[in-house]
């Protein structure tokens, strides 16, 4: 099959993508959506921050704009810039630009990873004006009525220099994302990677055994995208022991000891 | 490589009357050297090694070593000889002689086995992967310390020195990881909830009805492990098969296939403990431990009560908080008490399961420090009583029953010594190549803070100076700068636009470099200042630090980097003691000036300590960077100690060596003329600067800084 290019405005998700919903995340998200209002999604990686807004996007029928973000993005990474072509200069939107004009959801992802001064152009957009100030074009666009802003955040990180200022987290409306409880992630880890039902037991519980262990040398313990991964190895035929220590374990930590603990736990769990 | 040759007795017998110092203890070395003469090179190189590290610690158990060790050669893994030797200096360390002659004279705790030659697993080797292990398995968070036996308290697991029942280094790491499992479930399957002393006594025989008990419980854990830890289980069985151990006879198959159900618990076994007195002794399985009932009961005992206290007092503050979250709540007094309230998140999975705790029946997320609370509790009553979650009135609990103390530093020497509130360092010992675990004890002081007008004094007698420093630090402040001609950048750069359409027109290589890229820099750097406060620096050599530290801030401070000063002195190891002037994130500010001012001549200079522990702050910090300077005026000595001359020069060298490999750097800026001796070697080569002329000091410290940050 030949990769599709679209462009990103046109990036409308098809097939409802698999979700289990945990609360009422659903009612606020929609909630919000309709009275335009924009979203912060807080959570630890890998609990299903992504996925919501893909199926929000398929909810919505909305096309999903996402931007990772990095500590290299520039105001002008988002909102566009001039390039040169055949001897001229053309204005190029970004994607949020892009994302303003078509009414789509854009989705920062990891939005503390961005340096300070990219995240206050967002601030005319996550208040009542929503309008986008394209500074170097002179003009400001106003939101078409359907654009909605979304960022996500992982507060685990206690980092002091990535933290979100009040002046942008008081714009959002917040939602908590946190690990499934044990049944659900069962349930998702089951459906999303085909293993049977003893399996993914399992592996929940072995995704405990590390959640356990942060704080006492482990930064985050394995999250649920972490389980589905080795669920879908140990569905191909891998060993679950080798499942859990190429999709987990070495995804955690590269610590030498750690990485020894975290294999006796799996070894002795399967 | 060719066979060496044997030392003949004659060779030996110096060596050994020299490190024994036979001359004044008079130990009677010829028979031992005539025994070592007889044994091949390989046991000859090992065992003379061995004694003279170990007679740099003390005589009396080198001697002894070298008696014992000997005969010890062919039954024994040469590795458990080491962790011998090793145990017993640790033992001197923290006991002194005599319990460390008893280590050498209970060398059988290292040779728990009369085969020849198994491969052991040493305590010294696992024990940070089976306390991960441990953590992991979830419950409560417990510790793994060496004991004498395999016996857990329901807070510690005790795991012998050396584990040596299977033949391979595998299995008996995999017996020992057992042992750890087994002791989890002890308390996790709620082993311990009854009280089994006051049980056990009701029979004629409580010490016969304690070994049929503990029968019964391991028979009733392995199942419960078997279902939890399957993977584990099998390994298990595969080592008791090893052992001989699995096979159990009709009456004890029956009672274990009774303790197999999912509900069995610790009232099972109870109940069938009559039934299986009466049966010939089941085997004492590998990895089942011993049954100390009185270390339990202390140790849960004093948890209960405490943790009582612990959660009502969590859970007042809980209240408290989310009462001053209600902007419009009414005043304490008014309201009704919290009502706390826990309810099992998931019916089906009861005991241990996810409980969901709720205020005023509104769920709240309780902080992790609650929740393993909460857990612990569980683990020891079964359930959370009632009044356990009523939330502590004000006042009534004294804070010292749930508070750790903490003692003042400074009457450490006023009545009893004690240890507490001190940080404990290994020292890196030379002679004996191993460290010296807990060595130092560290504490950190304030440095009493002198209001005089010492810093005016330097500001004025080095104006211009100030002055100049100020600029050049300015000028390093790493700005924003605009990159031009990038081929990548925000904007377009005009002028190079221009200039490449001219090239095109000519027919030229048109340039692709045609953007501007802000720059923004951050010089991302922490450092520390570790300045020598010994008694040889008093005087001038106090004066030039004053004034360079002084110099030094103003220049920081224009420069904008983190920093911190910690001064360092001592006697002996256990008094170690970094003095606090300025912590990293304080500002500089009058106070921070006085404590400069303040800084007075102490002691002495033992160094390792102190880069240990400035290493751990420096690594509790976020930066890119992370510099460790030392202003000395002379190499590591301490009072009548052996710190003195080269043991304190490889303890400082070894400090460094970790400090590097945690990814701090390390530079020394000294005033000893002699300290081409031994800097290099400590600090190498290229990271220490001698300064000739003391009162030269202030004037270069801030300079040599800005050479190196740049």
């Amino acid at each position: 099959m030949q990769a599709r290019v679209l462009e990103s405005e046109a990036y409308f998700i098809k097939a409802e993508p698999y979700y289990e919903t945990t609360g009422d995340e659903i009612a606020i998200f929609e909630a919000a959506y309709q009275n335009k209002l924009p979203v912060l999604l807080k959570g630890p990686t890998g609990c299903g921050k992504t996925r919501f807004m893909e199926y929000m996007a398929w909810r919505l029928q909305r096309p999903l704009i996402t931007v990772s973000c990095h500590d290299d993005l520039t105001a002008a990474d988002l909102v566009g810039r001039y390039l040169v072509k055949g001897g001229e200069t053309t204005w190029v939107d970004g994607p949020l630009a892009r994302a303003v004009r078509a009414g789509a959801i854009c989705y920062l992802d990891e939005i503390v990873e961005a340096r300070k001064d990219t995240m206050v152009v967002i601030h005319p957009l996550a208040d009542d004006r929503r309008v986008l100030p394209m500074e170097k074009l002179g003009t400001i666009i106003e939101a078409e009525q359907h654009f909605c802003l979304a960022v996500s955040y992982n507060p685990g990180y206690q980092s002091v220099l990535k933290d979100l200022k009040q002046s942008t987290r008081q714009r959002f409306v917040a939602l908590e994302f946190n690990y499934p409880s044990p049944e659900l992630e069962r349930k998702i880890v089951e459906a999303e990677s085909k293993v049977d039902q003893a399996m993914a037991e399992k592996l929940v519980k072995f995704a405990h055994m590390t959640r356990n262990l942060k704080g006492s040398g482990l930064e985050e313990g394995a999250s649920t995208r972490l389980l589905v991964h080795a669920g879908k190895l140990i569905a191909s035929g891998i060993a679950p022991v080798s499942a859990c220590r190429s999709a987990i374990a070495e995804a955690v930590t590269d610590d030498v000891e750690m990485l020894a603990a975290v294999q006796e736990l799996s070894s002795s769990l399967f | 490589m060719a066979e060496q040759l044997p030392y003949n007795a004659q060779h030996i017998e110096p060596l050994l009357a020299e490190w024994l110092d036979v001359e004044f203890t008079f130990y009677p070395v010829a028979q031992l050297a005539a025994d070592i003469a007889q044994r091949p090179r390989a046991e000859q190189d090992f065992l003379l090694d061995w004694t003279r590290r170990i007679a740099t610690t003390n005589r009396e158990i080198a001697y002894r070593f070298a008696s014992r060790a000997g005969e010890l050669l062919a039954r024994m893994d040469w590795r458990m000889i080491e962790a011998w030797a090793r145990k017993s200096m640790d033992t001197y360390d923290q006991a002194g002689l005599r319990p460390a002659l008893l280590v050498i004279d209970n060398v059988d705790n290292y040779a728990q086995t009369d085969q020849a030659h198994v491969d052991g697993a040493l305590y010294e080797d696992i024990d940070t992967i089976l306390l991960t292990f441990a953590r992991g398995l979830s419950g409560r968070a417990l510790k793994l310390a060496q004991g004498e036996a395999v016996y857990t308290d329901s807070q510690t697991l005790h795991l012998p020195a050396v584990i040596a029942k299977m033949e391979t280094v595998a299995d008996n790491f995999l017996l020992a990881k057992a042992m750890v499992a087994f002791m989890w479930a002890q308390t996790r399957f709620g082993g311990f909830r009854p009280d089994l002393a006051q049980r056990l006594a009701a029979y004629p025989d409580p010490a016969q009805a304690l070994q049929v008990f503990s029968s019964l419980e391991a028979l009733r854990i392995e199942a419960c492990l078997a279902r939890e830890l399957p993977g584990l289980h099998r390994e298990m069985q595969r080592l008791k098969t090893l052992r001989g151990e699995h096979q159990l006879t009709a009456a004890w198959a029956a009672l274990a296939q009774q303790l197999a159900q999912p509900n069995a618990g610790v009232e099972d076994s109870l109940r069938l403990l009559e039934q299986a007195s009466t049966l010939e002794p089941a085997p004492h399985f590998c990895f089942q431990g011993e049954l100390r009932l009185d270390a339990v009961m202390q140790v849960m005992n004093a948890r209960i009560e405490r943790e009582k206290v612990l959660l009502r007092i969590k859970l007042a503050e809980l209240a408290e908080e989310a009462r001053q979250a209600q902007p419009d709540a009414a005043p304490r007094e008014t309201q009704s008490p919290p009502q706390f309230e826990l309810k099992p998140e998931d019916e089906e999975v009861a005991g241990a399961g996810e409980m969901e705790l709720t205020l005023d029946g509104a769920p709240i997320a309780p902080p992790d420090d609650v929740k393993q609370l909460l857990t612990s509790i569980q683990l020891d009553l079964g359930q959370i009583p009632d009044e356990y979650l009523v939330a502590a009135g004000p006042g009534e609990y004294d804070p010292s029953l749930y508070q750790p103390q903490e003692k003042d530093p400074n009457e450490v020497w006023q009545g009893t010594y004690h240890e507490e509130g001190a940080e404990l360092y290994d020292e890196w010992d030379f002679g004996r190549q191993h460290y010296r675990k807990n060595w130092c004890v560290m504490r950190e002081k304030n440095v009493t803070p002198v209001y005089d007008d010492f810093v005016a004094q330097t500001r004025d007698k080095y104006a211009g100076l100030v002055k100049h420093l100020r600029r050049s630090f300015e000028a390093m402040r790493d700005e924003n700068k605009l990159f031009k001609r990038q081929a990548q950048g925000d904007e377009v750069d005009i002028d190079a636009l221009i200039e490449a359409l001219a090239d095109a027109n000519d027919g030229s290589e048109m340039s692709d470099r045609l953007f501007t890229r802000m720059h923004r820099a951050e010089r991302n750097i922490a450092v520390m200042f570790m300045v020598d406060m010994s008694g040889s620096t008093k005087g001038w050599i106090n004066d030039a630090e004053r004034e360079s530290l002084i110099l030094l801030c103003e220049a920081l401070q224009a420069l904008g980097d983190r920093y911190a000063i910690y001064g360092f002195s001592g006697q002996t190891r256990k008094r170690c003691e970094l003095y606090r002037i300025k912590t990293i994130d304080e500002p500089y500010n009058d106070e921070v000036r006085a404590r400069i001012s303040g800084i007075r001549p102490q002691d002495y200079t033992r160094m390792g300590f102190a880069i240990r522990h400035i290493t751990k702050l420096l690594n509790a910090v976020e930066a890119r960077t992370k510099l460790l300077i030392t202003i000395s005026d002379g190499k590591p000595d301490d009072y009548f100690d052996i710190y003195r001359g080269q043991y304190g020069i490889e303890d400082t060298r070894q400090a460094l060596v970790e400090a590097k490999r945690s990814g701090v750097n390390a530079f020394c800026i000294t005033i000893d003329q002699e300290a081409r001796d031994y800097l290099p070697h400590m600090y190498g080569a290229a990271h220490y600067t001698i300064i000739d002329d003391v009162r030269r000091l202030p004037l270069k410290v801030a300079d040599i800084y800005r050479r190196l940050t740049t």
